[in-house]
């Protein structure tokens, strides 16, 4: 069997396992970016018992792995009454456990802007949330978009893991196929170069292109 | 709603010890074949040779923005379709030091583009072998600002390890899923797991942090 006709035979099934990935992958971005806001802003408040329920958020989902977070959250939820369907489980597992990586970047990136920044906010007298919102955050914003680069990267990774839970993405229809055919290296090759491709041709375009929109609108380009 | 069985958890402590260690030496063994390869990748990618630069420099790009979980499949079955047929253990590391060795691969390009290029100049100019201005000139520089990313990645590949149940190698979550499967009981294995993963992890990367003061401060290297 020739490559072109493996392809012929299979790429229905790879691209309805890609389009599951990129729903996936979106909608985890979503929840992570959601997350990682609310709790990098919180890990920076002034209230302790805010900032401890963000610091134990933070180091449960990092200190553990995506896997068993997923794994928990599908076997082990529903024993307690809550039944999430294999696909809203995939992507909130991934989701919640980038978030964790995403509100350190939130914090890094605040405590980053220059303390002058702050005290000239002050001093023109404007409320702190004018502070925040038109001051600190859009500096924030320029200075943590390249490590959120890397980690929609792995955003994008991470989703091949709901494969395990039978979410039929990319990974899950590669492995189907594998199965089927014995052809490893075709399937397992082939996912591995559309993976790149969504990598390289959509995620990291769209974040340089991001990057210089944002720091040419705040006069930094 | 179900009960927390504390005497399901003592009776399968037991195995768990023995997969924390699995888990552990799966761990050891994919971080020492990164940091090696990862040596090996960035060296390779500052030769003069042009096609082996570039090729160096996509490989690594492709390793590291595609799913690990994929990697090691690929790993595990495209060997025995050429007749080689690779235990889940031998796969298993393969494939997650190839994909950490790319990572640090990037570590170790920072640290080695910190050294100043007058190094690199006067290395040459007393006319020491290449090979020599790595390992006793360039390397012990690069080394420190490599560290904490060095041990990142060491506390990253013991979290990634559970992937390697996929594949059959009897680690943490392996056994976690085994146990689910004999006695229909996920609460408590899968909360171990957790947990054990949480309590190596946590102290893992603080004790990093004070081991990278350390090196920092005994090369006079405080900021």
């Amino acid at each position: 069997m020739t490559y072109v006709e493996f392809l012929q035979a299979h790429s229905g099934r790879m691209i309805d396992g890609t389009i599951i990935t990129v729903y996936q992958f979106l909608l985890s971005t979503v929840v992570a970016i959601g997350i990682a806001i609310l709790f990098g802003l919180m890990k920076l408040s002034k209230n302790l018992a805010v900032r401890s329920v963000a610091i134990i958020y933070i180091e449960i989902f990092r200190g553990t792995s995506l896997l068993v977070q997923l794994f928990w959250i599908f076997f082990v939820l529903p024993l307690f009454g809550i039944h999430l369907d294999k696909f809203t489980a995939g992507f909130l597992a991934v989701g919640l456990n980038m978030g964790a990586y995403g509100a350190e970047l939130v914090r890094g990136a605040i405590l980053a802007v220059p303390q002058g920044q702050w005290e000239a906010a002050i001093a023109l007298n404007m409320s702190s949330r004018k502070r925040m919102w038109r001051v600190v955050l859009p500096q924030a914003f320029v200075i943590m978009l390249p490590p959120w680069g890397n980690l929609i990267i792995e955003i994008l990774k991470g989703t091949a893991l709901v494969a395990l839970i039978s979410v039929t993405d990319l990974m899950f229809e590669v492995r189907q196929i594998n199965i089927n055919t014995f052809l490893s290296i075709e399937a397992f090759g082939t996912a591995i170069i559309i993976y790149y491709l969504i990598a390289r041709l959509f995620v990291t375009p769209v974040m340089r292109a991001f990057e210089n929109a944002m720091s040419r609108k705040i006069g930094r380009a | 709603m179900i009960e927390w069985q504390w005497e399901l958890v003592w009776e399968l402590a037991p195995r768990f010890v023995d997969a924390t260690g699995k888990t552990l030496m799966a761990a050891g063994g994919g971080y020492g074949i990164a940091v090696i390869l990862g040596l090996i990748f960035v060296v390779a990618q500052r030769t003069p040779i042009r096609v082996l630069t570039f090729t160096m420099r996509e490989f690594v790009e492709l390793v590291r923005s595609t799913p690990l979980l994929l990697q090691i499949f690929f790993v595990y079955y495209v060997g025995p379709q050429f007749g080689l047929i690779l235990s889940p253990w031998t796969a298993g590391l393969i494939a997650i030091g190839v994909h950490y060795g790319a990572y640090l691969s990037e570590v170790y390009r920072g640290g080695i583009e910190s050294v100043s290029k007058g190094q690199w100049e006067a290395a040459k100019a007393i006319n020491l072998p290449i090979v020599r201005t790595y390992r006793r000139i360039v390397l012990p520089q690069a080394l420190p600002p490599a560290i904490a990313g060095m041990g990142n990645y060491l506390v990253g590949i013991f979290k990634d390890t559970p992937m390697l149940s996929v594949i059959g190698v009897a680690e943490l979550m392996h056994t976690a899923t085994t146990i689910g499967a004999e006695s229909y009981r996920y609460l408590e294995p899968y909360t171990m797991v957790g947990a054990i993963f949480l309590a190596l992890s946590l102290p893992a990367a603080f004790f990093i942090n004070v081991f990278e003061k350390w090196v920092r401060r005994t090369l006079g290297m405080v900021k």
